[in-house]
């Protein structure tokens, strides 16, 4: 932080900073009132929001009238937001701690293991970091036809554990390669094996990086919609979040109150996820590169 | 073999009734843990996938046998490889570790690109081998053309605005006393689906009939100017892309803006104020001093943000589905591969896509290259 700039007098300070702030102002509530829009608007009845613009119903935001629920109790129940809502984390959690646990096991080898391959092994893992996941769509979807995987969760796992292994090996072998060697020295000479100190070292070394990747990849799965159309299907009871409000749009793409609450329940978990952890987000996407 | 060596027992004699007693015993447990293992994760698969459980009693046993399952694997494998002796543990352990993961990679990413590339050369129901045909008819067809031209201007306008808007959120934030309030309203969209996304966006751009008052924001306050109702997303072609890219910057602005925030707190402050003391205005601190310092960052980031934007698919698929002259190679692949069933060409759309992407995975390993020099 450059907080040891020069200071001038506040009065100045102000002057010189007000266009700045007018700037920051504009460009804030253009990024924020898409959402905000949106949000309003899942809380006005269908005829509200038919007959006239959402803002309008910001003009008397009090007349408790104008404001309803029913509108996500609807898409909760009728349109099977609820289940789906289930689904999606059904798909996520494990869709991010398998990869983890896989990437961390790997990471620690190619860190601090010898064996046979391990460089080659390892530009092959960061070369597949940009090969885009369309290239495995086709083969594996025939693929899981014939051993009956497609639909079933476990396929999706494993199709999200694939698809994220990449960066995953690659985040955490930049952190856990980093850790002081003394640390594995003295664990060693104490007579403890790899795994002994992959799991009472490394593990609790590396939360930071794990935390940030693990953010990274729950926001990724619990927002993806390809990998879940292609390999969980649109079948109701397993449908995830997007593909039912996917569903929605197409079906009934002019039932606003509907959408816009469908909307907003599709985004409360990352939004939470968002806001909590935002610092580890962000340490993530410092850490290195972006999936692909 | 490897447990001849320390099978003995120490003065005793060597017994080799004991001997095969307690290899054997060794032998049975060895089997019979990992095949109790195998046993209640496939009763586990079986019942996920054929319960009828009420639907939160699926989702706990879900969750506990997919994450329970994945370390149970790495544990009873470790398990077995160091009952081995040291020597066979200390060569087979790395590959314990790592194995999963290569295989996982094998299966996913690097044999189905083969495939992929194996089935472009075939025709559609992949019986017949074309070789190049799919080839000559992506570069032909007057349809797929668009589709090239859609990804060139999400490229040029997606991913240079995004860039240059994210530095100069960057930078003015950089001076703001709301910096972290106002980051993280424009990083916030990142946590947005595409599909929730594409909710917000066709609600703004929403269009009604000129005698009715107008819902969607842009069409409130066009009408309000003076203008006519637009259908935004479907009228004049090609410009309607505009429309869709906005969204994209919209969601990924804040990505660029985060890295480029921490770059700038990067610049040595003492240089910055050399050049204050030296004369130089704020402008010229920033094309002479702060891009050139953060280049690297800005490279980076542009990279990123191109390969992201030539995968665009969920915001078109939403937003208009491909129709009105916006499809791109992504949409255009699911199409061929899950609408068509043009097995061919869908695997050649894709194999384009990756051969664009190359440039960027080169640049990527140089990247690797230099740091393992630096080890």
């Amino acid at each position: 932080m450059n907080t040891y700039q020069a200071r001038s007098t506040a009065l100045q300070r102000f002057l010189r900073a007000a266009p700045v702030r007018a700037i920051i102002l504009v460009i804030c509530t253009i990024w924020t009132l898409p959402t905000a829009g949106m949000l309003v608007s899942s809380f006005r009845s269908a005829n509200n929001i038919r007959s006239s613009g959402w803002w309008t119903g910001l003009v008397h935001p009090f007349e408790a009238t104008q404001w309803t629920i029913e509108n996500y109790s609807t898409v909760l129940t009728a349109d099977g937001m609820a289940n789906a809502f289930i689904n999606s984390l059904i798909i996520t959690i494990p869709s991010t701690v398998i990869p983890i646990t896989i990437a961390a096991f790997a990471a620690y080898a190619f860190a601090w293991m010898k064996f046979p391959g391990r460089d080659l092994l390892f530009i092959i893992v960061v070369a597949l970091l940009v090969v885009p996941l369309q290239m495995a769509l086709i083969p594996i979807f025939r693929l899981y036809n014939d051993i009956e995987l497609g639909g079933t969760f476990l396929g999706t796992w494993l199709a999200h554990t694939g698809f994220g292994l990449p960066l995953a090996i690659y985040l955490l072998y930049n952190y856990i390669a980093q850790l002081p060697r003394e640390l594995f020295e003295s664990v060693f000479i104490d007579g403890a094996s790899h795994f002994t100190a992959f799991r009472r070292l490394v593990l609790p070394l590396s939360i930071p990086a794990i935390a940030s990747f693990a953010i990274f990849q729950f926001l990724w799965v619990w927002n993806d919609l390809l990998v879940a159309l292609v390999f969980l299907g649109t079948a109701p009871d397993v449908a995830i979040v997007t593909s039912r409000l996917s569903a929605m749009i197409g079906t009934k793409g002019e039932a606003w109150h509907l959408l816009t609450a469908g909307a907003f329940i599709t985004m409360v978990v990352p939004l939470i996820v968002f806001f909590a952890l935002q610092r580890y987000f962000v340490r993530g996407l410092l850490a290195g590169s972006v999936k692909g | 073999m490897a447990q001849l060596d320390q099978a003995p027992g120490s003065g005793s004699g060597f017994n080799p009734l004991e001997w095969l007693g307690s290899q054997l015993g060794r032998l049975v447990v060895s089997v019979l843990v990992p095949g109790v293992l195998f046993v209640v994760l496939w009763q586990g698969f079986i019942f996920l996938r054929d319960s009828e459980a009420p639907q939160y009693l699926i989702a706990i046993i879900a969750i506990v046998w997919g994450v329970g399952g994945a370390a149970a694997l790495y544990f009873v494998s470790n398990w077995i490889i160091e009952r081995l002796g040291p020597e066979w543990t200390r060569r087979l352990q790395p590959f314990v570790f790592v194995g999963p993961a290569m295989a996982i990679l094998a299966w996913y990413l690097a044999i189905p690109t083969l495939r992929t590339l194996w089935l472009s050369f075939f025709d559609r129901t992949s019986d017949n081998f074309i070789f190049l045909d799919n080839y000559i008819d992506i570069f032909t067809d007057p349809n797929l053309i668009v589709v090239f031209r859609n990804n060139l201007l999400w490229i040029v306008f997606g991913a240079s605005l995004s860039v240059i808007l994210g530095l100069l959120i960057a930078v003015l934030a950089d001076r703001s006393r709301y910096e972290s309030l106002a980051k993280s309203l424009i990083f916030l969209p990142m946590a947005i689906s595409f599909v929730g996304a594409g909710v917000i966006w066709n609600f703004i751009y929403e269009v009604k009939d000129i005698s009715a008052p107008q819902i969607g924001l842009l069409n409130a306050i066009w009408v309000g100017l003076g203008g006519e109702p637009q259908a935004w997303t479907a009228l004049l072609q090609p410009w309607n892309n505009l429309f869709l890219i906005i969204i994209v910057v919209w969601l990924q602005t804040g990505y660029a803006m985060v890295l480029f925030s921490a770059a700038i707190k990067g610049i040595p402050g003492d240089l910055i104020e050399a050049a204050r003391v030296d004369g130089a205005t704020e402008v010229q601190i920033f094309f002479r001093i702060m891009i050139p310092y953060i280049w690297g960052t800005i490279i980076t980031v542009a990279t990123t943000i191109v390969i992201f934007t030539l995968k665009i698919f969920d915001i078109v698929l939403v937003m208009t589905g491909g129709r009105f002259g916006t499809e791109v190679i992504a949409t255009a692949f699911y199409r061929q591969n899950f609408t068509n069933r043009n097995f061919g060409l869908g695997s050649a759309i894709a194999i384009v896509l990756l051969l664009l992407v190359v440039p960027v995975m080169i640049y990527n390993l140089r990247k690797f290259g230099e740091e393992e020099a630096f080890e």
